[in-house]
């Protein structure tokens, strides 16, 4: 189910935070991030210290843990959206899904129709169990590779790697970027040219210029979060409003990803 | 999981850190193992330890203290009287000379009480590195006498928000931080915790503590102690006083946790007492957390011990049962604090008082030919404005 959207397309990947700002309206906002063109959803569980994280999804987070929202209701949402047909990954930090142990959490997920598990702070060394885990119950795991990552590593990172594998942009935490670095392309080409899977570029990608830049350097989808979580944190006179904005910014960017040409690499 | 594997005590330790640290973590590794064969290194850091520091630091018996309680004699490892005023020199000075033998120019470092910040901003200073200091903003207030030592050391001193606003999440912000900079920057983590390599490198260097106590007493005394008797938060000055006796059966060791309010309360920060295993700051260990996993906030009337973890050796300690963990309240460290300085005009930090209270309870109830070391991690200068609030006075 996962790679199906890396097909044809160049995906758009959309973050929301699971409760932010609340249960329902964090659902009402993933109706809307898929009618704006969203091929696949990754859905944050919030987490009382993320580490890989910047302010805005800190800030989304904290309101989210404010509300008890649990990994088990991150998952009957999972399970509310998958009629959408479109691929849900969960990124969770490891120690909800520890709680709730590896064999439960990988058969909830799984029923929930959930795609891929993406967990940031369980490296690929010590992920056997989960790895054995996940595929046992035909759910994908996707593993981070950053522009730190050795090849060899990266060659691990993307043998463990169901669907895609997970690029992060910069060094650095997620969070809203007007442009990146020099030396996140360098790393697309790098890791282009040792992976054999679809890669999806995320942490940053923050308007259509960058989405189009990545592309041409050589990803094959982007993923979208610290934005999507900002314009919910606009200050707009209701909550209609904040939801047109979400949906034409996320339009936006569905339309760099559908207009840029693949490079020969990218085919 | 894991046995008997690199970076894991037990089932416990590991190296749960995100992707761009993994070679950050594995350079560290690697000339970390470097470096404690280099004689070369090794004299570097004595001197400093020595010249710079202070070392070797006294062993002291406290024969009044002894006396007023009426039992066990205690002897009190005055780590104290360091440069800086606690043991956490000791680690600093270590890996600051680790970071510049890395070409490191940069150092950060999260703090609770503070003291390990006053350290790193010490060490950083003396050793021409530039120093970045996270420290939650209730910990600043409470501990405003050490922020104004770091910022004079030369130290810029980040106030942390988020969560409890303490040690915790002065460690995620130190964590955000080195992702970023993870190229010019070495994190310079205060106590046994965090991934693979942190909890071995920092017990090492603190191990100095165990080993003058095990040589002092075996001179001045003679034999081994029966006890030894260090507070436990992050752990470093317990896993340092305890590391060159754990071969030692005949010597108890003992923890002593934050009880805060009481265990039953609730308001406390006794992970190895009061919590259960999971997996946070990169480490799996005892932690404080809820049914779905999320770390619980923490209270200590001591800063320094207000923290929802533990290292991971101690967490094995706990494990295999070779060092006994217990808790002391609040009022009872508070009540140790008292005790000490009145007794003997020495006043003990807050969380070293939490070992002190414990030694002073265990060693009435045994014979005056029991000898109980007490770790002293620090001196107490910077908690006098928290005891006189908790009293209900004001300075």
């Amino acid at each position: 189910m996962s790679a199906r959207i890396f097909g044809s397309n160049h995906p758009l990947i959309a973050y929301l935070m699971a409760g932010y700002p609340t249960l329902d309206r964090s659902l009402e906002a993933a109706e809307i991030v898929f009618k704006a063109g969203a091929d696949a959803l990754e859905l944050g569980v919030p987490f009382s210290d993320p580490i890989a994280d910047g302010p805005l999804i800190q800030k989304a987070s904290t309101v989210a843990l404010r509300q008890n929202v649990s990994l088990r209701l991150v998952l009957d949402m999972a399970g509310r959206l998958s009629g959408s047909g479109k691929p849900i990954y969960i990124m969770s930090y490891l120690n909800p899904i520890l709680r709730m142990g590896y064999a439960e959490f990988a058969a909830q997920a799984s029923r929930s129709g959930v795609s891929g598990v993406i967990i940031p702070d369980l490296p690929v060394e010590l992920a056997a169990e989960w790895v054995r885990t996940a595929w046992a119950n035909r759910l994908g795991t996707v593993f981070l590779a950053t522009p730190a990552t050795s090849t060899p590593r990266l060659k691990k990172i993307a043998q463990n790697s169901t669907g895609f594998v997970y690029l992060v942009s910069v060094y650095g935490v997620t969070g809203v970027r007007d442009e990146l670095p020099g030396y996140t392309y360098e790393f697309i080409r790098r890791a282009k040219s040792v992976v054999n899977r679809p890669l999806a570029l995320g942490f940053g990608v923050s308007n259509p210029r960058t989405v189009s830049q990545a592309l041409k350097a050589g990803v094959d989808g982007v993923i979208v979060g610290s934005l999507l979580i900002s314009k919910l944190m606009d200050q707009e006179p209701s909550w209609v409003e904040v939801l047109a904005n979400l949906e034409s910014t996320v339009h936006a960017l569905k339309q760099a990803t559908s207009t840029t040409v693949p490079t020969e690499e990218g085919k | 999981m894991a046995k008997k594997k690199v970076g894991w005590f037990g089932d416990f330790g590991g190296q749960f850190a995100p992707e761009t640290l993994m070679e950050a973590l594995s350079a560290l590794e690697a000339e970390y193992s470097k470096i404690r064969r280099d004689s070369t290194f090794r004299r570097e850091l004595n001197y400093y330890l020595r010249s710079y520091a202070g070392r070797p630091t006294p062993l002291y018996y406290a024969k009044k203290l002894s006396d007023t309680v009426g039992g066990a004699r205690i002897y009190l490892k005055r780590e104290d009287l360091l440069h800086g005023g606690a043991h956490k020199i000791n680690n600093a000075l270590g890996q600051a000379l680790l970071a510049k033998r890395m070409g490191k120019t940069r150092v950060i470092a999260e703090t609770g009480a503070g003291q390990h910040g006053v350290a790193t901003a010490m060490a950083a200073a003396v050793l021409g590195l530039h120093a970045e200091v996270y420290m939650g903003s209730e910990d600043m207030e409470r501990q405003r006498l050490n922020v104004f030592r770091m910022r004079l050391l030369g130290a810029t001193v980040h106030p942390v928000d988020a969560g409890s606003r303490t040690l915790k999440d002065a460690i995620n912000e130190a964590m955000r931080d080195w992702i970023a900079n993870v190229s010019n920057t070495h994190y310079l983590v205060g106590s046994v915790v965090g991934p693979h390599p942190y909890p071995t490198i920092v017990r090492d260097f603190q191990s100095v503590i165990g080993r003058e106590i095990m040589a002092q007493f075996k001179k001045s005394v003679g034999g081994l102690p029966d006890y030894i008797v260090a507070c436990v938060g992050g752990g470093s000055n317990a896993a340092g006083s305890f590391q060159a006796f754990v071969g030692e059966k005949k010597v108890k060791l003992v923890g002593v946790q934050a009880a805060g309010q009481g265990l039953a309360s609730g308001k406390h920060a006794a992970p190895l007492l009061a919590g259960s295993v999971g997996v946070m700051h990169g480490m799996r260990t005892y932690l404080l957390q809820d049914d779905n996993g999320q770390i619980q906030l923490t209270h200590s009337v001591a800063a320094g011990l207000d923290y929802s973890a533990v290292g991971p050796e101690h967490s094995y300690f706990k494990q295999t049962g070779r060092v006994e963990y217990v808790g002391v309240t609040d009022e009872e460290a508070v009540k140790a604090f008292e005790t000490l300085s009145r007794s003997e005009g020495i006043i003990p930090a807050l969380e070293s008082s939490h070992a002190l209270a414990y030694a002073i309870k265990l060693a009435a109830a045994l014979p005056h030919d029991t000898k109980i070391v007490v770790t002293l991690s620090g001196r107490g200068d910077k908690d006098v404005e928290s005891v006189a609030k908790f009293r209900g006075s004001k300075l």
